[in-house]
């Protein structure tokens, strides 16, 4: 049998004393899409990174594709373990610039052009100042400075919550698209069920450091036992 | 009667300070605590020097010289941590920055019999090389501390394309250092023409050759310029250090900025 893509092993995380994670257990298979989801302060961004350990699990063990990340150097996991913020957070002059830093890192290159277009941006953008596009086209320049080192695995943490409606849609066709398209596996935190119900096939319910359950998307939204828990989701979001 | 000259013109000197406090009061700045807390300090510790230094003077041991420049570094570092706090580890930061930057300064003016091994040499430059040190540390500290914590984000999205500490925080160390060598750099560059330095004024007021005045500012200004750099350099790498793990983690140990909040918070 295939080992998941990612595996935590009761993972936890405290610091100054307060545990953000008490202990969370799940798995990614290879090419899903797992949506994460809780009320605010429920450690759920703390839980995305420490899969690429931007945050160093306290005690518990994260695996990708069976091997412990422990024994990773954390910059190779994260060359392989894309990561996307609720920011773009772009730097550098260009977009260009922007895009290729990971790469440069290791004396890489890669077409920029192509990249702008796996993302629906307008090659020619590739020399414009990130900061004269719109939030929306700068939350794509991230993903595609995220895609430009091929990862495995994508994290994203609530990648439209500081987008308007329409940008926000064009994102979540994009995530769907790079499943479909390069079988990535991405891992996303989400603050709306729209957006779970789009581009999720499982659903991870996080609440006060803790997984309070995991359900394929069927049954999250049309199954019975999940009617309440959505209910309280949907409260608490 | 001399004293009492120099008292009395202490006092007439603390009157256009006295205009400032009015002003502030007036325009409620709000500075008064702090002006008055200024004076009243700067009273005392001038006071206390000159008789430290007269006693030094008299006893003719460099001992009692290195021990002075040692209480002097020791306070300027404290001073230093204290503004720097949110630093991890600033104390022993600033005494590492201000510490070998006057050991390698003072140490190289000697060497070269550039300035004599004297009392009256080593406590004023160490004073100035000691006190110009702590003031880019300070700086130093405190700008890097604000940079990392509102530029959190951007430190780990290049942290999570697989960048270094170092790589992530390249870009706030160098506008970091830059600010805090700014004020130096600039005096420095109009020096002579805006302004005529301390020690210069001092020398020229006190009936010294300005030749001679303007030799011993010479050394004065490069002798600061080397070792506020050294300082400043010193006290950027060893501060972003404190921010990281070995893993290329960025912790945080103050209250996240809003915009970091939902690193930390959820």
């Amino acid at each position: 049998m295939e080992p998941d893509k990612v595996r935590l092993s009761n993972v936890r995380y405290a610091v100054g004393g307060v545990e953000i994670l008490k202990g969370v257990t799940t798995s990614v298979d290879m090419g899903e899409v797992v949506s994460i989801v809780g009320p605010s302060g429920a450690g759920k961004s703390t839980l995305l990174r420490t899969v690429n350990r931007l945050v160093e699990p306290t005690s518990g063990e994260i695996f990708l594709d069976g091997v412990a990340t422990s024994e990773m150097n954390p910059l190779e996991l994260r060359r392989r373990v894309g990561m996307v913020f609720q920011l773009p957070a772009l730097f550098g002059e260009t977009v260009a610039d922007v895009i290729l830093y990971g790469l440069r890192l290791v004396g890489r290159s890669t077409d920029v052009r192509h990249l702008l277009e796996s993302v629906g941006l307008n090659p020619s953008i590739a020399g414009r100042d990130p900061q004269s596009l719109s939030v929306g086209q700068q939350q794509r320049v991230s993903i595609a400075r995220a895609l430009a080192l091929e990862p495995e695995v994508l994290l994203m943490d609530e990648p439209t919550s500081a987008l308007d409606q329409a940008a926000r849609q064009r994102v979540e066709d994009l995530i769907e698209d790079l499943n479909s398209r390069l079988d990535l596996t991405i891992v996303v935190v989400s603050h709306a069920l729209d957006q779970v119900e789009r581009v999720a096939d499982r659903v991870l319910l996080l609440v006060d450091g803790r997984s309070e359950g995991e359900w394929s998307k069927e049954e999250f939204f049309y199954g019975k036992v999940a009617k309440q828990v959505r209910q309280f989701i949907a409260g608490e979001l | 009667m001399q004293n009492l000259e120099t008292v009395t013109s202490a006092l007439l000197a603390l009157s256009l300070v006295a205009g400032a406090i009015g002003v502030s009061r007036y325009q409620r700045l709000d500075l008064e605590r702090d002006i008055t807390v200024a004076v009243v300090r700067s009273f005392v510790q001038l006071a206390a020097i000159g008789y430290a230094i007269n006693f030094i003077f008299g006893l003719e041991s460099l001992g009692y010289v290195v021990l002075l420049l040692g209480v002097m570094v020791a306070f300027a570092s404290w001073t230093s941590a204290s503004r720097g706090e949110g630093v991890p580890g600033a104390f022993s930061i600033s005494l590492t920055a201000i510490g070998v930057a006057a050991i390698i300064t003072l140490g190289v003016l000697l060497a070269l019999e550039i300035v004599p091994p004297t009392a009256r040499y080593l406590i004023p430059l160490g004073g100035m090389v000691i006190g110009n040190s702590m003031n880019t540390a300070s700086l130093v500290l405190g700008r890097i501390r604000d940079d990392i914590e509102a530029h959190g984000l951007d430190i780990e999205a290049a942290l999570a394309l697989g960048a270094t500490s170092r790589q992530a925080v390249s870009p706030i160390l160098k506008t970091s250092l830059q600010s805090a060598m700014t004020p130096l750099i600039d005096s420095t560059k109009t020096t002579g023409i805006i302004f005529l330095p301390g020690a210069m004024a001092g020398m020229i007021i006190g009936g010294a050759d300005p030749l001679e005045a303007v030799r011993l500012q010479i050394v004065v200004l490069y002798m600061l310029l080397g070792s506020v750099s050294m300082a400043a350099i010193l006290a950027g790498l060893l501060s972003y250090r404190s921010f990281f793990t070995s893993r290329h983690q960025l912790h945080l140990l103050k209250k996240p900025t809003r915009r970091d909040k939902s690193s930390f918070e959820g």
